[in-house]
Formats: structure tokens, sequence, C-alpha cells
């Protein structure tokens, strides 16, 4: 049996796993094993891989492999959990990296020339390696709020954009037809690649971050793809091409969240078009102690975190006030919407971070059919997702964005510092409504206040 | 045909990718991204043709370079999951 044919034989095996580990993946009893089972897949590929590569020196990689597992390790060590999407981005943009370095790197191997096709592919490789790497980078700026999270619009944007664009393709061609590893098409490729991903992420506001953040993760898998075809290693084509659609998938849930077309999240600044209907009414503030009555008289309540509760650190506090209603006989659950928080699933981290058992978490869709029996529904940091007027005013810029519908709530509280709107600008009119308490202040100030009133 | 045998691969995992992740709950989904994030490391098996190649310096330059960027990602990536899967605990028994 020849190398090439055993390491062919493990790729299958490896596939088989990435597939079950993220089948596992399903269910949060088995995620787990099913994350190990897909790493146990990873080493496989990774030993065959390089067994298989003829590799004569094995200095750069074992000096390549030491560096990069220090850096990992660490980074997922010591990394807060609220700074989650943060950590992922940047991790996302070193697999870009390393799909754009494979591309440029295999011109500089063997000594007959390359064919249009797999030059082809080494410039998809370059292009969206180098897209996801600083589009990433963007990302991890804006979410850790080193850069402005703000979208950043310029005049004549569409028009630079798209004069990047033609010049990528132009390149892109010229490049193919006669590939080398001196052309000067490939290096402007490379920096037009970069400033891609810069101009991609820039325009984009902190609220959407979901949407960019999954669609960097399918363009890493499919950086990761195009990298396969340039080297011809199939188990790269099969596992950027899983990671590619678990992408798209999770980009597409986000955008229907959010009832908007990926390219309206991605080309246009928000809401420049409609202007809402200005709310009034009279706010309806309420203490500590008044809140701490109705809560120790409800029997069913559900809490509505947004990005807000990451901000305040409140997750650990909230779950401690919900056991406490627990104890007092109440049924408590944990409302998500989708897009709540900076990326999918953020606020489940979070929550599942402060021991919330996972049966609580409850979607969107589960929650609203029984909101009604629901006596307090408790807001803590979200704005947008829980605005009525995305139901009820259609020329609200979030007209039609299925929110979770707090005001069908018997009595609802929202936390909240002041009376600032939502990322989107929209006047909330939930703050104005009949049944609605404001409790103003630090989200984990006022619950902590609240269990001090229990205690 | 090698090219028509990678792409008929590539179609058909692309189906299985969306088979098997529509059927991934949505409280899963940050630990799903984080896991499906470090397959995309995948690449780390590519980069060691470039990585061993010592009769030339800019392919070996690269190819470390993309060894270590991609040895993060894995690494990083399946690290920092099993770290979030472990938090998620069912309200029956304590197993972690």
């Amino acid at each position: 049996m020849s190398i090439e044919l055993v390491a062919n034989l493990s790729y299958i095996v490896s596939a088989a796993l990435f597939i079950f580990g993220l089948k596992m993946l399903g269910s949060p009893a088995t995620a787990r094993r099913g994350n190990a089972l897909s790493s146990l897949g990873m080493l496989l590929a990774v030993i065959a891989g390089l067994v298989s590569s003829k590799t004569v020196g094995f200095e750069v990689i074992g000096i390549g492999i030491l560096v990069g597992a220090i850096i990992g390790t660490l980074a997922a060590r010591l990394v807060a959990m609220t700074s989650m999407p943060e950590m992922v981005a940047l991790f996302n943009g070193s697999g870009g990296a390393a799909s754009l370095l494979v591309g440029w790197g295999t011109l500089y191997l063997g000594s007959e020339s390359i064919g249009t096709f797999t030059a082809a592919t080494i410039v998809l490789a370059i292009l969206i390696g180098g897209l996801t790497f600083t589009g990433s980078l963007i990302a991890y700026g804006k979410l850790s709020e080193r850069i402005s999270s703000a979208a950043l619009v310029f005049p004549l944007q569409r028009v630079v954009n798209s004069l990047l664009l033609v010049a990528i393709v132009v390149c892109a061609v010229l490049f193919s037809l006669d590939p080398s590893a001196t052309s000067v098409y490939l290096y402007a490729l490379l920096g037009l690649a970069l400033l891609l991903g810069i101009m991609a992420v820039i325009p984009i506001g902190g609220a959407d971050m979901p949407v960019v953040i999954s669609l960097l993760n399918s363009y890493s898998g499919i950086a990761a793809c195009a990298a396969g075809f340039a080297v011809n290693n199939n188990i790269l084509i099969v596992a950027g091409a899983l990671v590619g659609a678990s992408g798209i998938i999770l980009t597409n849930i986000m955008c229907k969240a959010m009832n908007r077309s990926l390219a309206n999240v991605l080309f246009s600044g928000f809401g420049a078009t409609k202007t809402a209907k200005a709310v009034e009414g009279e706010v309806k503030p309420v203490s500590v102690e008044d809140a701490y009555y109705i809560l120790e008289a409800a029997s069913n309540v559900c809490f509505v975190p947004g990005y807000g509760m990451a901000v305040a650190q409140a997750q650990h506090v909230v779950k401690e006030l919900g056991k406490i209603l627990e104890a007092n006989g109440c049924e408590v659950s944990y409302a998500i919407h989708p897009v709540a928080g900076r990326m999918p699933g953020h606020m489940n981290v979070l929550l599942a971070e402060a021991d919330v058992p996972y049966e609580q978490l409850v979607e969107m869709d589960d929650i609203n059919p029984r909101i009604d029996n629901v006596d307090v529904a408790i807001v803590i940091g979200a704005n947008d997702v829980v605005n009525p007027s995305a139901r009820e005013d259609a020329d609200s810029p979030i007209y039609g964005m299925p929110i979770i519908n707090v005001d069908q709530a018997r009595t609802v509280f929202v936390l909240k510092r002041s009376m600032a709107s939502g990322f989107s600008g929209v006047d909330n009119p939930l703050f104005f409504g009949e049944n609605t308490r404001m409790l103003f202040g630090d989200a984990k100030e006022s619950i902590s206040g609240v269990i001090g009133e229990f205690g | 045909m090698d090219i028509v045998f990678l792409t008929f691969i590539l179609v058909l995992s692309v189906f299985l990718g969306f088979e098997l992740i529509s059927k991934v709950p949505a409280t899963l989904h940050t630990p799903l991204m984080s896991g499906a994030n470090a397959i995309s490391g995948i690449t780390l098996a590519g980069a060691f043709l470039a990585a061993g190649a010592t009769d030339n310096t800019m392919a070996s330059w690269l190819g470390g370079a993309a060894v270590a960027c991609a040895t993060v990602n894995v690494i990083g990536g399946y690290l920092v999951t099993d770290r979030m899967l472990g938090m998620f605990k069912s309200k029956r028994g304590n197993q972690s």
C-alpha cells in the first residue's frame, strides 16, 4: 500500500468523524463528545497530511505548530466568556490567513508550470483568505470596541468598492492567464484582497455583527475549500464545505431574525430611508422595592436578555434571582432572540456560564405563543428585539422583524440605564406601555437590589 | 477528471453540511460556530506541503506561517468550544 492511499483512507475516516461531530452538536447532551470526536478527526487528518506531504524539513513545521499551539491554548484558556465573539473573530481571521498563505506558498512548489485552473483556485484561496483575515480583524476591533462599532459610511463608498471589485477581477484574470510567483498581479491581488476585507466590514454596525461573524465563518470554510483545490487535497474540500455551509445557514438565520436581506446588512447603513412615528407617552418608573413585591407574587417569570446584559456582566446575578424565584415556587425561563448579543447564541453561552440549565433557555418561537401566561417579563439590556413597532408600525425601520412579544405579558420590567434608544435608533413604544415598569440604573445593581429584598 | 471528481465531493459535502447544521438548536449556535471554525483550520493539512519544501526558502516561510496560523485556529477553536460546551449543564444530574 502506498503512503498516499493510507493518507486518503485516513481522510475518509476524519471526514466521517467531522460529520459525526457536527451531528452530535445537535443536542447539548452530546455536544461536548461531538466536539472531541471532531478534534480526533482533525488530529488524524493532520497526521495523514504530514506523513503524505513528502516533507523533508520538519524544523519549520515544528516551530509553526509550537508557536500556533501556544498562542491558541493561551487564547482559549484566558478569554472571558463575554469576549467570546471577539475571540471567534480572531480564530476565524487566523484560519483565513492560513488559507491565503497556503495558496501563495503553493506557487513556489514544483518546477512544472501551473495550469490555469490551479491558478484560479490559488487566486480564490488568496482572495477569500485575505478577505476573511482583514475582515475578521476589523470585526474583532469593532466587537472589542477598539475601533468605533458604528457603521462607517463615506461618500462614494459604493463607487470605491465597485472599483475595488473590478480591479480584483482584472488582476485575477491576468494572473490566471500567466501564473507565476513573481507576477505583479499576484502582489496586487494580495493587497486588494486584504483591502477588500477592510472595506467589506467597516460599513457594518455593531448590532449587525452576528451576521458578519457568521458570514466570515463561512468564508473561512470556503477559503479552505479553495486551498484544497489548489493543493489537490480532498479533506480540505470536504471540511471546508461543511464549514462554509454552516456559516451560510447561520447567516441566513440571523438575517431572517432581523427581517433583512443579506445585501441590506452588507451594503446599506441602517434605517436611512424611513422615519418611524415618534412615540409619546408617560414612562412609569418602578423602585427596587416595588419590583420585589411584584416578583414575589409572580408565578411565571421570563427573562429576556440582550447585549446590555453582557456589557453589565449581569448573567450571574440574573441566574441568582432566577434561582430565588424558583425557590419561591415560580416558573422561570429565559427567552432568547436569535440576534440578541453580538454573535449567534451569545446569550445562551453567557447564561450557561452562570449555570442556568439549558432546559430553561427557550427560543423566541417557543415563548411567544405562551407569553400571555407570563406574569413578569424582565427585559435586561435588550431593546430592538422587544420593540412592538416591529409588529405594529409599518413605517418603522425595523417593521417586520420578528420580536419577543413581551408587551403581551402581564407585566414588563425593563432594566435600562436611561431612555436612550437601541442600536437602530428607533423609539420603543414598549417603554410607554400600560403594563411596563422601568427599572432605571445599572442592570447588575438593580437585580442585586431585588435579590437583597428577597434576602 | 481530477477537477470533476473534486467538484463532485464539494457539492455533496455542501449538501451534507446544510442537512447537518440546520438541525443544530439556537442554544448551541456559538459553540457550533467556534467548532466549525476549528474545522476550517484543516488548511493545516495542506500547509505542510509548502512548509516542508526546504529547497525553496520562500515556500517554507509562507508554509511555516500558514502552519502557525492554522494551528492557532485548530487548537484555539477546539479548546474554546470544549470550554463553552462544558458549561452547558442539564437540570438533572450534574455530570460535567
